[in-house]
This record gives C-alpha cells, structure tokens and sequence, in this order.
C-alpha cells in the first residue's frame, strides 16, 4: 500500500521516535495519521501497518476497536462532533446535538447519503470554559450559539468549505 | 487571542505569558525568562533539583494530587535502565480544560520542566502523549520542540554541558481511560489502554517497564517557576502542603466561566462570584463539582471552603483535576447524574467487573430514573452497585470516579430522585417525558 510522500515521511520520523525494538509504539499515531488520509480502517491499511511495526493484523484490530477517534468505515468529510459533556450539557449542548442530528436526519457516528456530513456525538472535548463547544474535524469552535449551529449546517449541506461560513469562527489559528 | 479575559485576583506564574503576542515561540520564551530554570538545574545536583520540588509543595495537578518531589524520589536512579519522563497531555477529564491553554500558549515552559525532571533522574528520553482530540497542539509543540533542538535545549550535548536528553510528541486517539498512568502506558506501548496493576508503579516500571517520572501537563509547567525562584517562594504562594497556584476551569451557570490561575486554597464562594463573575441569570447556586467530574459534589451550603487537596478531602470531595463546574438551582440532578454515568459507561475500558458492569448497569437505573419510571428499590440498588465499584475493587480509579459522584448525588439529593419515582415526570424538564404507546 502506498501513501503520500507526506505521510510516508511523517511515519519515518514517527518510527525514528521510538526504541528500534519497541516500534509498535508507533501504531496508534500512525493509524490516526493514516486514517486521515485513507478515510477510514480498511483491511488494507491494517495491514500494511501491522507490517510496518511488526505486529499482527489481528493485533492492530484488536488496538484499533478500542478507540473512539478510529473507525472501520469512513465518516463525512466534515465530521462534525458535539459535546455534550457536563459543562456543555448545562449550557444548551444538548439541544444542539438534537437539532444537529434532527436538521441532518443521521445519528451519532452516522454519515449523510452524499458522504459530506457525519455526525458524532462526543464526550469532553477541553473546552468546558467556553461551552457549548464542537468540533469539526480538528478544528475547535467555541460558545456555539444555535444560530451559529444552523448556519454550519445549512453551509456544510450546500457545499460550503467551513472557512467560507463566516458566522462560525474556529479558534485554533 | 485569549479564550477568557484574566480576572485582577488571579495570581500568574505558570500563565503569565498568556496573551504576550507569539507567546508559543522560543523568542518570547527566551525573552521572558525562558530556559534560565534549566541553566539554573544544569549547575544543581539531582539531589537538589529533587528537594526544591519537595519544598515547593507542588502536588500533581492530574487529579490525584501526589507529592510531585516525593514522586520523582521514587525513581530508582541506580537502576541499570533507562529513565523515562512521560508526559500526561491526555486532558480529558469532564470540566477540564486547562492543560491544552498551558500547551497552546507557551509549549516552551512545559517543555523545560521536562528536561528539568529528566535531569533530577537521568533520564535521556521524554514523550509528551497528547489526546489525538488535540491535534493542533500536537502541531505546536512538534515546533517547539524543534526550536528547542535548534537552540541547543535539546539533543545529545545540551547547552554544551554534555548531557543528553531527547523528547517526542505521541497522539492518542481518543480515550479518557488513557489518562490513567497505567493505561496511558499501555495505550503509549500500542496497545489497548487497560491499566497495570500496581505495584509496581511507574517510577519503577513505567515506560517499557523502566523508571519513569509520569506527571500532568501542569505539574511539569510549574517546575522552571520553582527552580527559578526557588521552592520556598512556590510554596507560599498556597496553604500548608498544598503549595502554588493552580489553574481552575470554571465553567457551568456563572456569568464569567474562563480558566483563572489562583492560589492554592482560594475560597470557592469567592470563586464563583469575584472571579466567575456570579449566577447566570441571577439564579441560586444549587450544586458544585469541584475539580472535574469524578469528584463527589459540594452542595451549595457547602462551598464556602478552601480550595485545596486537604480541605476538599476533609470535606469529603476532592480538588481532582481543577475543573470547577457551577450548577444553578433549575439543574436536575438525576439528569446531571445520568450524564455523568453515561460517560463512565461509555469510557469504561471493560478490564475490570466491578466497573464494567457496575457503570453499565447504572447508566440503565440512571436512564429509567430519568424517564420517570424509578423505583424506590432502585435507589438502595445504585447505592449498592457504587459500593461495589468502590476502594480498590478495580484495577484503576475509573471505578471509583463513576461511583463517588453518583453516590454523592444520590445522598445529597435523594428528594430528587423521589420525585422522578412511579412514572412521575422530571419536575426540571418537562420535554424528557417518557412516551408510552
């Protein structure tokens, strides 16, 4: 399986990190990496990792069920996460996951028939100061209002890149 | 660009290069005193640097609140392993949200107060696992580390003294078990993030089984502080035994949530209303979680209390990981309950019985009692159920974490767990009304 030059780089260094016979420390950030870039876990990908590391495939599957950020079948291309966590919840995240998931029609860790949209409900996310907050793929959105929710979702269903709805600001430069 | 604007009562030492412009780069660093503390501790014996974090009073600010010196002096320095400084930036304890304002604004001081420790133990290597949720911070802190490297702060000849120590990010990807020591060892190791069981801990076996010093963001922040100015003056900046500031994340029903720098012992009450600006909407306080969610809750008539580890266990709560989270008197707390064990069952890794049942079957009691179909029995049951996920039943505290909050609500508030009984819908919240056909 081949990657881009930029994620094949990525994995050199990420190799070079570790002691040379302890480079299964490398697995979990090289699937995150690589599940980026491929979209999800396929067969494929485990593969070629458990190659890379020296482990088995069922030992990269065995890692991977276990944690929430990887995925067997590729989420939306906007994949946008809401917390909804005891800071949020007190402060209308809730509601928010609710319209979200009612505006949409897709549930948690579900995807719109076009592949553009998936929806996640998450647990904290480090933003409980300035909640409700969300993320749309890495990027952070805090004291999300409603409105400002309805515009995201209108924008990201038309088309739009996240950037170009000015209503909704990332705050992660 | 500042989150939340600082409050005049706030006492900044390990944020007081937040909000300088560029406050992330080597430059300001340097230009703020930065990586002096190292030059200070390259000149001090192991020793040494050991017993000013000792008389500085600093505790871990991950939650658990251990002697940080005390910590260190666990390593076995004789030990024909390598050392190991692991660094615990897996923030993702509910209501807590400061580690990842210590990483974004000023990466370098972390930084130092890693090479700092490598140096009272030896150690050669460092990694800091960062929550792959964090994935901008993982960015900015690759750049700092190159910086480091780039200044010599870094590498096999530090500063031309001849030691050698090197450091390396490490993304999780997502799991809020792997912010307990033993299954962020794990979770490091490429494995499924189960925790150890200990003895030993990791200052004797940690990374790959070798000595390691594992501590919170915030703790190895505090160190160049301490070296730089020594432990006495870190120390009295809080109470006896709980030395320092620490970052408090207040969020909830006040006016002016935002994460404050305080010292050691700050009054809650004044918490709330001098430095959180108030109730939202003028409401009456009801409840507090004082230091993340694991921790049992403060009703209101008993917030006026010093805000540090001794008092807060004297009140039988804990400061945990700082996230202050201020619950106004319209809160159901059986839905407040509930959320709190849907993510304790969610997050739960499954190792351990107690825990894996226990939460599950809570979150199910919790879910009826919600719905307003609770049975008095149910009640005694959840009380059961928390006793047996209780004090050392488990591999790791995350048992105890999903218990003691539970148990606290349950106690403090069983009216409120009465009147959702025998199909009675929550007096709070009239939309959660269970639909039956």
């Amino acid at each position: 399986m081949t990657f881009s030059p930029e994620l094949e780089a990525r994995f050199e260094k990420f190799l070079a990190k570790y002691p040379a016979d302890r480079k299964r420390s490398a697995m979990i950030p090289m699937l995150i990496y690589a599940q980026d870039e491929v979209g999800s876990m396929t067969d494929e990908l485990i593969n070629e990792v458990a190659k890379r590391v020296g482990v088995t495939p069922l030992q990269v599957n065995e890692v991977l069920t276990y944690y929430s950020m990887l995925h067997r079948k590729p989420m939306g291309k906007y994949h946008v996460q809401i917390c909804t966590n005891i800071s949020c919840l007190l402060v209308g995240g809730e509601e928010l996951w609710n319209r979200a998931s009612h505006k949409l029609g897709i549930g948690h860790k579900e995807v719109t028939a076009d592949g553009r949209i998936s929806l996640e409900e998450v647990e904290c996310i480090g933003a409980c100061s300035w909640a409700p907050a969300i993320q749309v793929n890495y990027d952070f959105y805090h004291d999300v209002t409603m409105a400002q929710l309805e515009k995201l979702i209108d924008g990201l269903t038309a088309g739009k890149h996240p950037e170009e709805i000015a209503e909704l600001v990332k705050v992660n430069g | 660009m500042l989150y939340n604007q600082p409050n005049p009562l706030e006492v900044r030492i390990l944020s007081r290069r937040f909000g300088m412009p560029n406050s992330h780069t080597i430059e300001t660093y340097l230009a703020t005193d930065g990586y002096k503390a190292l030059e200070k501790a390259l000149g001090m014996t192991q020793d040494e640097i050991i017993n000013e974090v000792k008389a500085s009073g600093l505790r871990g600010r991950g939650g658990a609140g251990f002697p940080t010196g005390m910590k260190w002096s666990f390593v076995p320095r004789q030990s024909p392993k390598p050392k190991y400084i692991m660094v615990n930036a897996d923030e993702s304890e509910p209501g807590t949200c400061k580690d990842r304002l210590l990483i974004e604004y000023d990466p370098h001081q972390m930084i130092e107060g890693i090479i700092i420790a490598a140096q009272a133990v030896g150690a050669q290597q460092g990694y800091i696992y960062i929550r792959g949720e964090y994935r901008y911070l993982i960015d900015i802190v690759d750049r700092a580390v190159d910086e480091a490297y780039a200044r010599g702060y870094l590498g096999d000849n530090i500063l031309g003294r001849g030691v050698k120590f090197h450091l390396a990010t490490h993304s999780g990807a997502g799991a809020y078990e792997c912010g307990e020591e033993s299954a962020l060892l794990e979770s490091f190791e490429g494995k499924r993030g189960v925790p150890r069981i200990r003895p030993p801990f990791p200052a004797v076996a940690g990374v790959y089984q070798s000595p390691t010093i594992l501590n919170n963001v915030e703790t190895f922040c505090a160190v160049p502080p301490i070296i730089l100015q020594g432990g006495a003056y870190f120390a009295g900046l809080g109470t006896p035994k709980n030395g320092g500031t620490r970052l408090f994340c207040l969020s909830g029903h006040i006016n002016k949530p935002g994460v404050y720098e305080l010292p050691m012992g700050f009054n809650l009450m004044r918490m709330i209303n001098e430095v959180g600006g108030g109730m939202r909407n003028g409401k009456k306080l009801k409840a507090v979680v004082p230091g993340g969610s694991s921790c049992p809750l403060l009703k209101a008539e008993e917030c006026d209390l010093a805000m540090d580890y001794d008092t807060l266990a004297a009140a039988k709560s804990m400061l945990g990981s700082g996230g202050v989270v201020i619950l106004d008197e319209d809160t159901c707390m059986v839905k407040f309950a509930l959320r709190i064990m849907r993510f304790y069952a969610h997050e739960s890794c499954g190792w351990c019985i107690p825990c894996r049942e226990g939460t599950a079957w809570m979150k199910k009691l919790l879910t009826r009692f919600h719905e307003g179909m609770g049975q008095e029995s149910d009640i005694v049951l959840i009380g059961d159920l928390s006793r047996n996920m209780l004090g050392g039943r488990t591999f790791c505290p995350l048992g105890d974490a999903a218990a003691l909050p539970t148990q606290s609500i349950v106690e403090k508030w069983r009216e409120e767990f009465e009147a959702h009984l025998d199909g009675k819908p929550c007096p709070y919240d009239q939309s959660s009304r269970l639909v039956t056909a």
